[in-house]
């Protein structure tokens, strides 16, 4: 709770930076102030406390807010280039600030009103963030094409908390279970169209096939860096906000869903990664690589058992640090060598042997190589899949990241194996240096020992 | 503790040597891979002959699901372990005369394979086992991917992908036994043997083919061989005696230690298919390697071959067939990683490997021709050679489970000593020509790789008694075991 209230208090602080003339300082204010919300929700732990009914601070809630503090410090570290160039640079950190402050809303609602607004108060942010780059076309085809298709979800998922609200009279998470624990079999049809509005809504969001075919136009067009936002952030706590929902409300009513999810995670998964294969620029293919990784995430959701939680926590933490670091370098080579085509990591080993290193282990780590984390991540969701006998999904899950590892691949044999026709040497500022550093070491130490999060949960 | 130190001390001289730069960097290698097989000497020294696991380590991993670091040696992986602390070295010695760009990268490469590929003989648990043999893949990719030969992108991909897709299906079926664990669930090597015990014919079945799927593409068994003989081909001669001097010899070690004991209902119905696979795959390589134009390639078909039979060996189920496996699989990586650096010395003086174009060579070089001689009788399994040891047991083997599958086996003698001698007449005898003319004799360094090498082709085919005891109480209790749980 402290957290949400640091960030909300640091967005208006943003804000403020314009009129009260320290715009210059504001980077390092907005990184200490980080710092505080990740320690002041450290000590949240255990405390479990709920605020009027509507939030609950539960260690699902502290951890996952946990991940989106610590990899929006990464992201914001990654985008400190990026801010130095922009004019409207307030109203970006407010904006990215109340984003995040709507994913941990996300991640701790105990009601649907709260679930509804967190969504909304991310989205909004990032309408806005996805068309910032006012003379691109693209940027604001993204945006407007982002607006259309988040409305619509918003709208699904309205109608469907409105027909739930309809049958139990109530918005309550816990409510709605003891509801559904009294009626088990006397449900009435509208009910049930409210689940599944609701499951088509969070679907949305987490770009699952087939509600996916915003991601890859508006992973495009939008700014990198917003990109790298929405491709960690938003997934995790989207997809926190999904596994709540699904288990403190609906877990009982499997029957209902169950089969819709098996569907949906096997045409993702194979969507997915087979349509990331034919794509020649590098951002578009990493937004085709992350909707098959909702595919893996939705494995947990399908199994919802003990490991899902501990699963999911895992995955998107996993996910996160290596998109991140694959985002970096990618930035950093649209900077310097103009496109995000395949072709521009030609000889990149050659050219700056420390970013093909950074970019390697991103790679390795996305295409589930041990002893990175992306390898664990996927044999816990296998675990947790395989332990309510769903192996001819794993199966499914298995062949579809061997096409993962083609495209991921890819990359690296144009950066080890191909030459570039003209390379000016790329210049990594410290900042960028140390993340890179921290990406690789996250990735290596939570392969190596993926017992301090899996724990927590 | 010496367990500890033969994987880590790898691991640890790798990282050092990065920040080595310059000309020592191929001798702190070497140095180092001395060391090793010194500790590999150690251990075997220490070791009792009996078919206990030895120097055991079993530390708490990752404890909540019950992934422990437990690892230790018997004699099947004490074997294992000697081979490859034996042929590292002998491999760095033999790139003495080549200068490799990024040379630290290049030498970190193999010793980090070296340390993953102990690791993969000592794991005994089932996730240890798994990261260990996915870890060595990564360095021998990049081996071959960044000082391979022409075509390397695509063919390395192929073998990457190849390899992975079986080791997918190998967690799948490691996970499956994890989940069939009782209580609150254990990777440890006992508990999955029993998991698979107690499972049905059926889903004996299902972690059969699982496993198999992996274990058969690494060795390579017929017809999951597509990827071997183009990547031995265009990976750098280092590289090929990696992969197939000891890698292949994960995918044999796997079938003894992880499938044989977990599924014996399995084996019972599918024994047979792997056995005709493994032989199909003998007589189909040994004809295709008659017709080879390129040595490297004919040496890659002759393993897929030799391999072959190892297999058929083990899947016998006898005592003779796996006690021949198990001295085969290093005599195996002894005579090929000598047969890949003969090619090697003649590619680096003539520029070519097609046999045709060769000729003549003994009367240039008696000397060099002496070794290839012997190294090309051990591998045709001449009496009183090293491969003569292991393919009497293993065709004995496969003769007390099906004679005529043993006649067919035994092909693989005479097709060998087809193709092989053919290879030398026309490489080594008669009149030398424009491309052998001015071969030099081996140097220094060469007969430094080539004697060790012949050495231990002789001394084991002349008395196989020391490596063969180290093995047999392992090996009795492994068959014993399978057969107390088939009643």
């Amino acid at each position: 709770m402290k957290a949400l209230i640091i960030l909300s208090g640091l967005g208006v602080i943003s804000l403020l930076a314009e009129i009260l003339n320290f715009k210059k300082r504001l980077f390092p204010i907005v990184l200490i102030g980080l710092v505080l919300a990740i320690i002041m929700n450290t000590l949240d732990w255990g405390t479990a406390v709920y605020h009027y009914k509507m939030m609950y601070f539960d260690d699902f809630a502290v951890a996952f807010s946990e991940i989106i503090l610590v990899i929006a410090l990464l992201w914001f570290i990654m985008s400190a280039n990026y801010f130095k160039e922009e004019t409207n640079l307030t109203d970006h950190f407010a904006l990215i600030l109340f984003a995040l402050a709507g994913a941990i809303v996300m991640v701790s609602y105990a009601n649907m009103t709260m679930l509804f607004i967190g969504i909304e108060i991310l989205s909004l942010s990032l309408y806005v963030l996805a068309g910032s780059r006012k003379s691109d076309p693209s940027s604001n085809e993204a945006a407007f094409k982002y607006f259309l298709m988040g409305s619509f979800a918003t709208g699904f998922l309205l109608f469907g908390i409105t027909l739930i609200y309809g049958t139990t009279g109530s918005f309550d998470l816990r409510e709605i279970w003891a509801f559904i624990n009294v009626h088990p079999n006397d449900l009435p049809g509208m009910f049930y169209t409210g689940v599944i509005l609701m499951l088509v809504g969070l679907s949305f969001k987490v770009s699952a096939v087939p509600f996916h075919f915003w991601a890859p136009d508006v992973y495009q067009g939008a700014p990198t860096v917003v990109s790298a936002f929405m491709a960690t952030i938003v997934k995790t706590a989207a997809f926190a906000a999904f596994f709540r929902l699904f288990q403190t409300c609906f877990s009982s009513l499997d029957s209902v869903w169950a089969t819709i999810i098996w569907v949906m995670a096997g045409l993702t998964l194979v969507l997915g990664n087979v349509t990331a294969v034919y794509q020649t620029s590098v951002k578009r293919m990493l937004a085709y690589s992350s909707v098959s990784h909702a595919g893996y995430m939705l494995l947990a959701i399908l199994a919802m058992n003990s490991f899902s939680s501990g699963a999911i926590l895992y995955y998107s933490a996993a996910y996160s640090v290596a998109t991140i670091g694959a985002f970096a370098v990618l930035y950093l080579v649209i900077y310097n060598r103009g496109n995000d085509s395949l072709d521009s990591f030609n000889g990149l080993a050659k050219d700056n042997p420390f970013l093909a290193f950074g970019m390697t282990v991103a790679m390795l780590s996305l295409s589930g190589i041990p002893p990175l984390a992306g390898f664990f991540a996927k044999y816990y969701i296998f675990t947790a899949a395989l332990q309510e006998h769903y192996i001819g999904l794993v199966v499914i899950a298995i062949l579809s990241s061997l096409v993962g590892v083609y495209y991921y691949f890819r990359i690296i044999i144009n950066m080890y194996f191909k030459t570039a026709e003209n390379t000016n040497p790329i210049h990594l500022e410290t900042s960028q240096k140390v993340l890179i550093v921290i990406t690789v070491a996250l990735a290596l130490a939570m392969g190596l020992f993926p017992d301090f999060i899996i724990r927590l949960l | 503790m010496i367990t500890g130190i033969l994987i880590f001390w790898p691991l640890i001289a790798a990282l050092l040597l990065l920040a080595v730069k310059g000309e020592q960097v191929k001798k702190l290698a070497f140095a180092a891979s001395l060391i090793e097989f010194a500790v590999a000497l150690v251990a075997y020294y220490q070791f009792q002959l009996n078919a206990s696991t030895q120097f055991g380590i079993n530390a708490p991993w990752i404890a909540s699901l019950g992934i422990n670091f437990h690892v230790g040696i018997d004699g099947i992986s004490l074997l294992l372990v000697l081979l490859t602390a034996f042929l590292v070295p002998v491999i760095i010695l033999s790139t003495f005369g080549h200068e490799y760009k990024n040379a630290t990268v290049f030498y970190s490469l193999i010793l980090f394979m070296q340390m993953a590929l102990i690791g993969v003989f000592v794991a005994l648990d089932g996730f240890l086992f798994y990261i260990f043999w996915e870890l060595a893949l990564i360095p021998i990719y990049f081996i071959c991917l960044l000082w391979g030969g022409d075509g390397r992108g695509k063919i390395t991909f192929k073998f990457f992908i190849y390899t992975l897709s079986g080791s997918l299906f190998m967690l799948l079926g490691l996970i499956y036994l994890f989940l069939h664990t009782p209580g609150h669930h254990s990777f440890d090597i006992d508990a999955l043997y029993q998991a698979g015990r107690a499972l049905g014919g059926t889903a004996q079945s299902f972690v059969f083919w699982c496993m198999f799927l992996a274990f058969a593409i690494k060795m390579p068994i017929f017809p999951f061989h597509t990827w071997q003989p183009d990547t031995y081909t265009v990976a750098p001669t280092p590289g090929t005696m990696l992969l197939s001097g000891i890698m292949l010899k994960m995918g044999i070690y796997g079938l003894i230690r992880w499938l044989l004991p977990i599924t014996p209902i399995a084996l019972h119905d599918w024994g047979f298919t792997a056995i005709c696979l493994s032989v199909i795959g003998i007589v189909y390589a040994s004809c295709i390697a008659i017709v080879q134009k390129d040595m490297k390639r004919l040496i890659a078909y002759s393993s897929i071959a030799h391999v072959g039979l190892i297999s058929a060996g083990v899947f016998s189920l006898t005592a003779q067939g796996l006690q021949g496996a198990m001295i085969q699989m290093f005599s195996h990586g002894i005579n090929v990683v000598g047969l890949f650096f003969i090619v090697e010395i003649i590619a680096k003086q003539t520029h070519t490997r097609e046999i045709e174009k060769l000729g003549g060579i003994r009367s240039v070089a008696p000397g060099f021709a002496v070794f290839f001689l012997i190294v090309l009788l051990g591998s045709v399994a001449l009496p009183l050679t090293n491969g003569f040891v292991g393919e009497f047991l293993l065709i004995n083997g496969v003769y007390q489970y099906d004679a005529l599958t043993a006649g067919f086996a035994g092909l693989t003698i005479i097709l060998g000593a087809v193709y092989m001698l053919r290879t030398y007449q026309s490489v080594m005898l008669g009149e030398s020509n424009a491309f052998t003319a001015k071969f030099i004799e081996l140097n220094n360094v060469e007969k430094a790789v080539l004697i060790p090498l012949v050495i231990m082709i002789i001394a084991i085919g002349v008395y196989p008694k020391p490596l063969l005891d180290i093995t047999e109480p392992a090996v009795k209790l492994l068959i014993e075991k399978y057969f107390i749980s088939m009643n």
